[in-house]
């Protein structure tokens, strides 16, 4: 996603921009809500004491807010209806039942402005069968821990039952291709025959795939007020929200190029003058800036191996222990120390390689090093902020 | 390319579940009976290797557009894993069906000799009913025609003599269809590049690039003709030529199938195989050559991306190349599987699945009212040809048709 929100920003500032993408992005896990800090109360008010080592404490609190506050419009932009204040979180609800904190989430999803007081007094659960990605009944035992009643609503469909030929692959995005039209009309039928009295009716994520226009229809044809929780990966609005996005980048005059990666570049005297990739063979790809969003381990923008971590394009300058016992802690639920390594930036999210600044290479998102996503719950923020940072930097230069 | 990350049969390690491959097949979208890419590849891989009795026949429902590839996070050859299973594993053996659909060379050499009688025959229902009947090949499908003079052949007397009054020049592996379908498509390369000063050589050898008669499990044929292929490409690379090619699928079966699933290496020559619109493009990018166009081209373009070529990662060039074309009024189309994977789409068991897979892409055709699709893969014009009436073009011949040909002669005295 960092790729992307620095790729639309600078290509609506009017830069020609290049995208290379190795696979599909993290949005394809998204859940439906970004976090900036993952606290109670005002995450801003926690984030002017994280280390200074942080990326937030490279950006500052002021501009942080300054940033946050323009992110609804900027995905508001893309139809993207994003609900949430930087100075006060609300609450997801994850696909077990457990409320967290969240900064901004999309529209059609479930929130809970307060944990002492949950919106709703009854609900229905919907509870597609044989649909594996979501468990109604760990939903339904986290409503009743908040003294919010529910009941579970079987659905099942002949198109749906089709499904189940294939169990392993019963996935939300499977789901969703079939839930439109007349079967969507019909499962808006079962959901209003079912649901009695309650006060909502809250489903898995399994509506809207290509568009949201099967979400606004359902939403029409169920009687009562109908809000989503996530399932588990892969997401079905994160799959939208990745579409919509590099829709909205190319039509910015922006050039996409998935399943390809970058495998060297050429520094000469500080500076990144070209970098190769695997599809491209010998062709040089020239800018006068780059930027590195290339995700953490799990998307290979760092690299452990049994000795060191390093970056594996450009072997930049990367913050983290030298000492393998000291990457990580015996307790899995402390936070682990090389969730924080990633590569070394200057003030301004500049890159180094051999000690020297890059001038013209900047990092955003979880190749960042300095924070621990999971633990302070500030992914997305991070991403979103540092992504927009570096594009306006970079218009300004 | 990192070859170690390809041919590292153990890839399917480094899969993490997180079925996005899934999400971007267009087959499990179409038929729930097929397991989808994850299961099929990484998943039961681990239990093939303890024991190949776990080998699925509905592993013969991929339609090996990689599509999965280009979507995975992890870099994870699930279409390889897919493929090789398939070889290794499958009890299946091919029969007659498959060695007409997949011998493309040998049914075209007779094809060509009897062409206005085949053209014919496969036209009529009757014929095409036995052949639903007798060979399980589907008589909804309109059958490609045959050319009654072989590319190879104009080639020779009409174009050869004259390749040896340029000083530079390139190699042109013109594939089956060129030389037994549509022989114009090779005749417009060689007119575009003779224009640009480039003299066109055909391979000492050539024979089918052989990605029919790997999915159709004939790989020991399909790795003799590799051999043969990459040996006349090392000899035209030594002599200082570069490969061209006009299909996407071919190009990308000699640079990529060839080492991956039938182990025949072409490291040293995998670089020198290219689609001429990417040889074509860079020339005009770094200033080499010059292209002029005539002022009375105007055509409304859309260009459908084959799923090989979105695993080259190609379209761009070819794209360029069309948006160069100030007649042209350019359209990038979704880029989405047509259904018809070369010789799947012809079984009457996958014709229903074919044509569900490509109907978003039909539609989107439909709906734009354009003059021409350009694409790089026959099969694909194939496909979109009989399934949304609209012209199917190669963008060499979209190219050739715009150029203007004196003029451009004269820019690159």
């Amino acid at each position: 996603m960092s790729g992307l929100v620095t790729g639309i920003a600078a290509a609506d500032a009017g830069q020609r921009c290049l995208i290379i993408s190795a696979g599909q992005s993290a949005l394809h896990f998204f859940s439906g809500s970004f976090e900036l800090y993952g606290c109670e109360g005002n995450p801003l008010e926690a984030i002017a004491g994280v280390g200074k080592e942080h990326p937030y404490s490279k950006l500052g609190v002021e501009r942080i807010q300054r940033l946050a506050e323009e992110v609804p419009a900027f995905f508001g932009k893309m139809n993207i209806s994003l609900v949430g204040n930087p100075t006060r979180n609300h609450y997801r609800i994850t696909p077990l039942g457990v409320l967290k904190p969240a900064w901004l989430t999309m529209d059609e999803y479930a929130r809970v402005e307060d944990v002492s007081q949950m919106p709703w007094k009854r609900v229905a659960i919907c509870d597609i069968e044989g649909f594996l990605d979501f468990q109604p009944d760990f939903l339904a035992s986290g409503c009743a821990e908040r003294g919010v009643e529910s009941t579970v609503i079987p659905i099942s469909l002949p198109e749906l039952e089709r499904l189940r030929n294939n169990p392993t692959e019963m996935r939300a995005t499977n789901i969703a291709k079939e839930l439109t039209g007349d079967t969507l009309h019909r499962l808006a039928q079962k959901i209003n025959q079912a649901s009695g009295d309650v006060d909502a009716v809250l489903m898995p994520t399994v509506v809207g795939l290509l568009d949201a226009a099967a979400v606004e229809e359902l939403k029409k044809q169920v009687d009562k007020p109908l809000h989503f929780v996530a399932t588990m990966p892969p997401s079905v609005p994160g799959i939208r929200t990745q579409i919509t996005l590099r829709k909205r980048f190319q039509e910015l005059g922006g050039v996409y190029m998935l399943g390809d990666t970058v495998q060297s570049g050429t520094i000469v005297d500080g500076r990144l003058q070209s970098i190769r990739t695997a599809n491209h063979g010998e062709v040089e790809f020239e800018a006068d800036n780059f930027v590195l969003a290339t995700g953490s381990f799990f998307s290979h923008g760092i690299v452990a191996s049994s000795e060191r971590v390093y970056e594996p394009i450009l072997g930049l300058d990367i913050d983290a222990s030298d000492e393998r016992s000291e990457w990580y802690k015996r307790n899995l639920f402390e936070a682990q120390p090389y969730m924080t390594f990633g590569v070394a930036t200057d003030s301004d999210f500049r890159v180094s390689h051999k000690g020297q600044t890059l001038s013209n290479v900047y990092a955003v998102g979880a190749v960042l090093s300095g924070c621990n996503p999971i633990k302070e719950g500030c992914g997305a923020g991070v991403a979103i902020l540092t992504s927009l940072h570096v594009a306006q930097k970079i218009t300004r230069k | 390319m990192n070859n170690e990350q390809h041919t590292n049969k153990q890839s399917f390690e480094q899969c993490v579940k997180c079925t996005i491959c899934t999400v971007y097949c267009p087959v499990a979208a179409a038929n729930p009976d097929y397991p989808g890419p994850k299961q099929a590849g990484p998943d039961l891989e681990r239990y093939r290797l303890k024991n190949p009795r776990f080998y699925d026949d509905t592993l013969d429902l991929c339609l090996n557009c990689k599509r999965c590839e280009v979507a995975c996070p992890s870099n994870v050859k699930i279409g390889d894993i897919i493929l090789s299973a398939r070889l290794k594993y499958s009890a299946k053996r091919p029969k007659l069906r498959e060695y007409i659909l997949a011998n493309t060379d040998v049914m075209g050499s007779m094809a060509t000799t009897f062409a206005p009688l085949v053209n014919a025959s496969l036209k009529l229902p009757a014929v095409k009913n036995i052949m639903d009947r007798t060979l399980a090949i589907d008589h909804h499908r309109t059958m490609p025609t045959y050319s009654s003079q072989r590319f190879e052949a104009w080639f020779k007397q009409h174009a050869q003599a004259k390749q040896e009054n340029f000083d530079r020049s390139v190699s042109y592996f013109h594939g089956c269809y060129v030389n037994y379908n549509h022989p114009k498509q090779g005749k417009d390369l060689v007119k575009i590049l003779n224009a640009i000063g480039y003299g066109v050589h055909l391979l000492d050898k050539e024979k089918c690039c052989g990605v029919a008669l790997i999915s159709n499990k004939m790989e020991a044929q399909a790795r003799r003709q590799a051999k043969v292929n990459i040996n006349s490409i090392r000899r035209s690379v030594a002599a200082g030529r570069p490969v061209l090619t006009t299909s996407s699928t071919c190009t990308f079966t000699m640079r990529d199938e060839y080492p991956h699933v039938l182990g025949v290496d072409n490291a040293d020559v995998r670089e020198q195989i290219v689609l001429a619109t990417k040889f074509i493009f860079e020339a005009v990018d770094a200033g080499r050559v010059k292209l002029a166009f005539r002022e009375d081209y105007r055509k409304r373009i859309a260009y459908h991306t084959p799923c090989h070529m979105e695993k080259l990662g190609w379209s761009i060039y070819s794209t360029s190349l069309l948006r160069m074309i100030p007649g042209v009024e350019f359209m990038m189309l979704d880029s989405l599987c047509c259904g018809i994977a070369g010789t799947y789409g012809f079984k009457r068991e996958n014709y229903p699945y074919s044509q569900k897979i490509g109907e978003p892409l039909f539609r989107q055709i439909k709906s734009l009212g354009v003059d021409l699709v350009a694409t790089d893969c026959e099969t694909c014009k194939w496909q979109i040809e009989m399934s949304t009436g609209v012209t199917v073009e190669n963008p060499i011949s979209i190219l050739a048709d715009a150029l203007d040909v004196e003029q451009t002669m004269k820019l690159n005295k």
